[in-house]
């Protein structure tokens, strides 16, 4: 489903603000398969993410999107391939439209924007249904301002909207990371129920060892712009924190003691 | 006198009211601090007043004068998109390029004669509605038609598109949006209305002036936070509604400061302070709750934020 090979990004090249962000990176993922992706701050995982739904050119490599090349393809052309869920539960909704007129634009991700009216009512049952699924009462608020709502109600929004019309990619970048911890556990719930139910191809950045290891079924580990570790099927089920921890010290040759991984558990 | 008085204010609330519309586009939907409109308002109105004066059909030189307007939103977008100029930038350039074109536009002369010639309210005359009403007739159904047209527009995919990127343009453009093609048409629409209104002005007054449109955005700016802080925001409709009402609002202040003895010369300096005072008011209102409760409602907080990045 995704293919990368060689992806290689320079920020600010030749000054002194030079950042090797990625370094050469290859990645397959198959299908169905639903990926945790860790590593320390500044370790690339979220530029891989942004390379990927195209926010910058890339300086080398291939990306292949089930089958199509989109390395060269601008961030909104890509979009009909992509759902996205940011770190950040402001960047994912427009907080001076209602709950039911971002859920439109959901519907139409990679369409042509039309003349035509943007909600009919046809859309608004569908949206009551599947807003219920969030379990937040929200599917009696549909002309509600999103500006209204709290963090966690706008993040699980934004995956809903997200997963509205099931993209061939699913990115998620620390999404639960913001909220607390009960909330961001519920949207982490209703993340993976979501990606069950439509059999949803995932990447997913946490800083939570626990979930990276329990979610998904491959998990891989970055550091300086590279892939240290891929872990998946057996090797992975035995697999635990502690030895995540080692692994990361022996490939990196740098202790996560004093990272933010272990004080997030 | 004094209900001659009011009449005029309604009259020129409702013509300029247009360009607060465009402004209120712009400004608020597209959340882009647009110059272009000092500019586009006189375009609006040399082209206008150039078609009647070399005798066409009122009709046409105001249609053209939208389509003119619309096209110098085209190259501010077209700057700030493609070139990657800053929106103020991108603004004030093209207002001063306008200020040449509309130079050339009226025939070299800095200020055309209306006067005696036919204009679009020596037409709505013909059809029997007496003199002393067309101009309020026929901004009352500009003015109606617009906010109709705007209010369905912004609730269609492309209308909701627009308002996204003035809103979140990172999350429009993941949800496959080219905002590069929204921010042009927002600027285009805007500024399309700011010229009709030009043109609306320049046949009310019966001459265009190549200095009519300075300051322009500070007058669209007033009106549309004055209409915003009295009669609210809280949906696309209101929204809509309290901005020409603010537009009207906002020439009955100037009346009234007139009257008492304001200079005309000093309008502007009075405007920009009335527009000072206005977007530093949930800032104050802030303040003083501060003080005094400890505590305030959230309307100040999101209306103090979207006052910041202008
Ligand atoms: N837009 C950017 N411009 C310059 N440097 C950047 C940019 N985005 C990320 N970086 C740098 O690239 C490196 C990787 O960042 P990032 O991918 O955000 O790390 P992570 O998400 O793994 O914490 C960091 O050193 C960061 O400072
Ligand atoms: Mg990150």
């Amino acid at each position: 489903m995704l293919s990368i090979t060689n992806l290689t990004k320079i920020f600010n090249p030749g000054s002194v603000n030079e950042k090797a962000a990625l370094t050469g990176i290859s990645l397959e993922v198959e299908p169905g398969d639903v990926v945790t992706v860790i590593g320390g701050n500044g370790a690339g995982k979220s530029t891989l993410l942004n390379m990927i739904a195209g926010v910058f050119p890339p300086d080398k490599g291939k990306i292949i999107i089930d089958g199509q090349r989109v390395e060269h393809l601008p961030e909104h052309v890509r979009a009909s391939y992509i759902g996205r869920v940011f770190q950040d539960p402001m960047m994912g909704t427009a907080a001076s439209m209602t709950i039911e007129e971002n859920l439109a634009m959901a519907l139409r991700r990679g369409a042509r924007r039309r003349l035509r009216r943007g909600i009919t009512n046809g859309d608004r049952e569908f949206f009551r249904e599947k807003l219920s699924l969030l379990g937040l009462g929200l599917e009696n608020r549909l002309s509600t301002k999103v500006g209204l709502l709290s963090g966690g109600q706008r993040q699980a929004l934004t995956l809903l909207m997200a997963t509205l019309v099931p993209p061939k990619l699913l990115l998620l970048d620390e999404h639960t990371a913001a909220l607390d911890p009960n909330t961001g556990q519920k949207v982490l719930e209703l993340t993976e129920q979501f990606v069950k139910e439509n059999n949803l191809t995932t990447l997913m950045v946490t800083h939570n060892m626990e979930d990276a290891l329990r979610v998904g079924n491959r998990t891989i580990m970055m550091h300086d712009g590279k892939i240290i570790l891929d872990l998946s099927g057996e090797k992975r089920k035995n697999t635990g924190i502690t030895d995540l921890l080692e692994m990361f010290k022996k490939a990196s040759g740098q202790t996560l003691a004093n990272d933010r991984m272990l004080l997030a558990n | 006198m004094a209900a001659s008085m009011w009449f005029g204010v309604l009259e020129q609330g409702l013509l300029w009211g247009v360009m607060v519309l465009g402004v209120y586009i712009t400004f608020r939907v597209l959340n882009f601090p647009d110059l272009t409109v000092d500019g586009s308002f006189t375009l609006g109105a040399a082209v206008a007043a150039r078609i009647i004066f070399e005798g066409y059909d009122p009709w046409l030189g105001t249609m053209l004068a939208l389509f003119c307007g619309a096209a110098a939103g085209c190259i501010t977008g077209f700057l700030n998109t493609r070139l990657r100029i800053a929106p103020l930038l991108s603004g004030i350039l093209m207002m001063i390029a306008l200020y040449s074109v509309n130079l050339r536009v009226m025939g070299g002369k800095s200020m055309l004669s209306l006067l005696r010639m036919d204009t679009i309210y020596t037409d709505v005359v013909g059809t029997g509605i007496p003199e002393n009403l067309a101009a309020a007739v026929l901004g009352l159904g500009t003015v109606i038609l617009t906010t109709y047209i705007l209010y369905i527009f912004l609730q269609t995919e492309l209308g909701m598109a627009l308002r996204a990127t003035g809103d979140n343009e990172q999350m429009i453009c993941s949800l496959g949006v080219n905002t590069d093609t929204t921010k042009i048409l927002g600027l285009a629409l805007g500024n399309g209305l700011v010229a009709l209104s030009g043109a609306l002005v320049a046949q009310y007054q019966s001459y265009s002036d190549v200095g009519m449109g300075i300051g322009m955005i500070v007058v669209g700016l007033a009106s549309v936070i004055v209409g915003e802080v009295i009669f609210g925001t809280s949906t696309l409709f209101r929204h809509l509604t309290a901005v020409v009402l603010g537009s009207i609002v906002y020439r009955a202040v100037i009346a009234l400061v007139m009257r008492m003895g304001l200079p005309t010369t000093d309008l502007k300096l009075f405007t920009a302070v009335l527009v000072v005072l206005a977007m530093s008011s949930p800032l104050i209102k802030e303040k003083l709750g501060r003080l005094s409760r400890g505590k305030e409602g959230s309307q100040g907080a999101v209306n103090n934020k979207s006052y910041e990045n202008i």
